[in-house]
């Protein structure tokens, strides 16, 4: 059995104080394990963001406990947060978020740079992780040069490039096309088995649950259930 | 990442440009202004660098300008002779004349009368003629622009015949030869220089009890100016300076009793002001318009120090680029200009400092509206 990478007890996420204070998580138990594609699922405004962005360090609970490879991210200061983000986690954003100014191979090598390796390793890295998402020819293509699709294999590249434990995926076929998705998660799933890569990916999109391994329903800030893709079949999430 | 930090800058053409644009702006006028002012100042001692030979230049006490004359007694003269360390001293006239031009108009001249004997505190670059022609009689040399224009004989038709070595003119209802035409710095009050000896000054001067304007003296081999210009003062009641020490005195004397300086200086602050605004303003709409990509970096694990050096860098890159060129745009116009052009124009490397100085607090003030925008950033609004 895998060993737990995410383990949250408890967790409430309040916004805001007073009358006008949102409760985006109630009290969320999960864990998420090593090499798990699992997916958080739920209508819009159900804290399933708000979760990741806990998991990742990029916000702190208000309650509760949330240790993500064993530390618990929450106690860090900034700095050890955006250290710890750097080594372990890739992200995968809806939008993509690739830098317009910098090349496809430049963008993939982004995470490389931040831990301060030479461009002339992190480039030649970035081309291989290109040519695993069929994207070798593309590195010196600036963003806007690329399809929708081919952004996402790209951030795709990014997020895999430092050997991450976990990548976060926030809605990542939300902007491409059934079969581009398709592909997408294909390939996402390959290739986070080869680096024993968690996937946690937040999305709407039911046509992608068959690629899950388990997946947390949430709504109104709570887990309500953790399904497999079978007991998901014909659910739908606006 | 300040490689990626300068692609992000550069890719937005628009903007960059913008910046650049600004900050040339105030780099232009906090330069060039400036450099205008301080070659308006450099024409009030203009006969004091025209002068280099003598090491003193001793006066009244009550002088505080090489403008502002106040005749002594020619005993004077023997008694400076008689100071321990002087080499030699000897008299220089200054004054105010009127001369006649060759086509019947008067035109006012400052009138410098040197020593006959030595012709000390004469021109040293001549364009035609020789200083020593002074010595013929009824001799005068003139000014480049007081020959080509303030003196020159005006057509009917407008146009400028300039005098040359050999033509007449009155001063003060004397004739005047016109011996040699020097090259001389400007004065600040844009009039003719008429150079001849000291006792023809005499002549051409109305009569006056004091004629004798300035002492010029050098001092011995190997002997300081400080205790000889302290002796001068006990023993003649004179002053005396050092030609740098008189030429901060002539020109702190400008300073004082103009407004010149607060003019320039408003002219200076505003282009900083509309510098800062300008770049200010644009830099952090590069950086709202960027913000997504520096959540995006925050969220990927660049730590807020990183994001600090990555706006410093931009900034610095858009503060050099534009000093560079607003520098470069001020030199050319200095060397367009020439260094006895009629537009006063002195750019030392103070004056480049003053403005680099301006530019580094322009881009400071840009860089920290965009520093406190990228360091509050919540990552979070990547996800949104």
């Amino acid at each position: 059995m895998s060993q737990p990478v995410v383990i949250c007890r408890g967790v409430k996420k309040q916004f805001g104080n007073g009358g006008g204070a949102v409760q985006a998580l109630r009290g969320i138990d999960v864990e998420i394990n090593q090499g798990e594609l699992f997916m958080l699922v739920g209508p819009s405004g159900c804290g399933k963001t708000t979760l990741i962005s806990v998991i990742a360090g990029i916000i702190n609970q208000t309650e509760g406990e949330c240790r993500v490879l064993g530390e618990s991210v929450s106690g860090m200061s900034s700095g050890d947060k955006a250290k710890f983000r750097a080594r372990n986690l890739g992200f995968v954003f809806q939008a993509f978020n690739l830098l317009p100014a910098l090349t496809a191979a430049e963008n993939v090598a982004l995470p490389l740079f931040i831990l301060g390796e030479s461009k002339k390793a992190a480039v030649t890295k970035a081309y291989d992780l290109l040519a695993q998402v069929g994207l070798k020819d593309r590195g010196k293509s600036l963003p806007a040069e690329l399809s929708g699709g081919q952004q996402q294999r790209v951030a795709i590249a990014r997020a895999l490039i430092h050997e991450p434990k976990i990548i976060v995926c926030d809605e990542p076929t939300s902007a491409i096309d059934h079969v581009t998705g398709a592909n997408v998660l294909e390939m996402m799933r390959t290739l986070s088995k080869d680096h024993g890569t968690t996937l946690i990916i937040v999305t709407h999109d039911n046509r992608i649950f068959p690629y899950a391994d388990r997946m947390g329903e949430m709504d109104d800030g709570h887990i309500m259930a953790i399904h497999t893709p079978e007991t998901t079949q014909g659910r739908h999430y606006a | 990442m300040i490689g990626v930090a300068i692609k992000m800058l550069m890719g937005d053409t628009g903007k960059y440009v913008g910046m650049i644009v600004g900050i040339t702006f105030a780099a232009l006028i906090m330069t060039q202004q400036p450099a205008i002012l301080i070659g308006l100042l450099s024409r009030t001692y203009s006969l004091i660098s025209d002068a280099s030979y003598p090491d003193l230049w001793v006066m009244d006490p009550k002088v505080q300008a090489v403008d502002d004359v106040k005749p002594l007694q020619d005993t004077k003269l023997l008694r400076v002779r008689g100071i321990e360390g002087i080499r030699y001293a000897v008299p220089l006239y200054k004054g105010m004349l009127r001369a006649r031009t060759p086509d019947g108009n008067f035109q006012n001249c400052s009138v410098i009368g040197l020593d006959d004997a030595t012709l000390i505190g004469g021109p040293g670059n001549m364009v035609a003629g020789k200083l020593e022609d002074l010595r013929r009689a009824d001799a005068v040399i003139i000014d480049v622009d007081g020959a080509n224009k303030y003196l020159a004989q005006k057509l009917p038709d407008g146009t400028r015949v300039p005098l040359k070595v050999g033509d007449t003119l009155e001063i003060n209802d004397k004739r005047a030869v016109l011996v040699g035409i020097a090259r001389t710095t400007p004065t600040f009050g844009s009039l003719p220089l008429i150079y001849t000896t000291y006792k023809r000054t005499l002549a051409f001067a109305p009569q006056e009890r004091l004629k004798l304007s300035f002492i010029l003296a050098g001092l011995k081999p190997g002997v300081e100016a400080a205790p000889v210009i302290a002796s001068i003062n006990q023993y003649t009641g004179l002053t005396a300076y050092t030609a740098e020490q008189f030429k901060k005195v002539s020109v702190q004397y400008t300073i004082d009793n103009s407004g010149i300086v607060v003019s320039f200086g408003i002219v200076v602050m505003l282009g900083f002001i509309v510098g800062a605004a300008t770049s200010g303003q644009v830099f952090y709409n590069f950086t709202q318009d960027n913000i997504k990509q520096f959540a995006a970096l925050k969220a990927m694990g660049t730590s807020n120090g990183m994001l600090v050096k990555m706006v410093l860098a931009q900034a610095a890159l858009v503060g050099i680029s534009g000093w560079g060129i607003g520098i470069g745009l001020v030199s050319l116009l200095g060397l367009s200009i020439g260094p006895n052009g009629d537009f006063p124009f002195m750019m030392p490397w103070q004056v480049v400092a003053l403005s680099g100085s301006g530019i580094v607090l322009i881009v400071i003030f840009a860089a920290l509206l965009s520093i406190r925008k990228v360091v509050t950033l919540e990552p979070g609004v990547v996800f949104k």
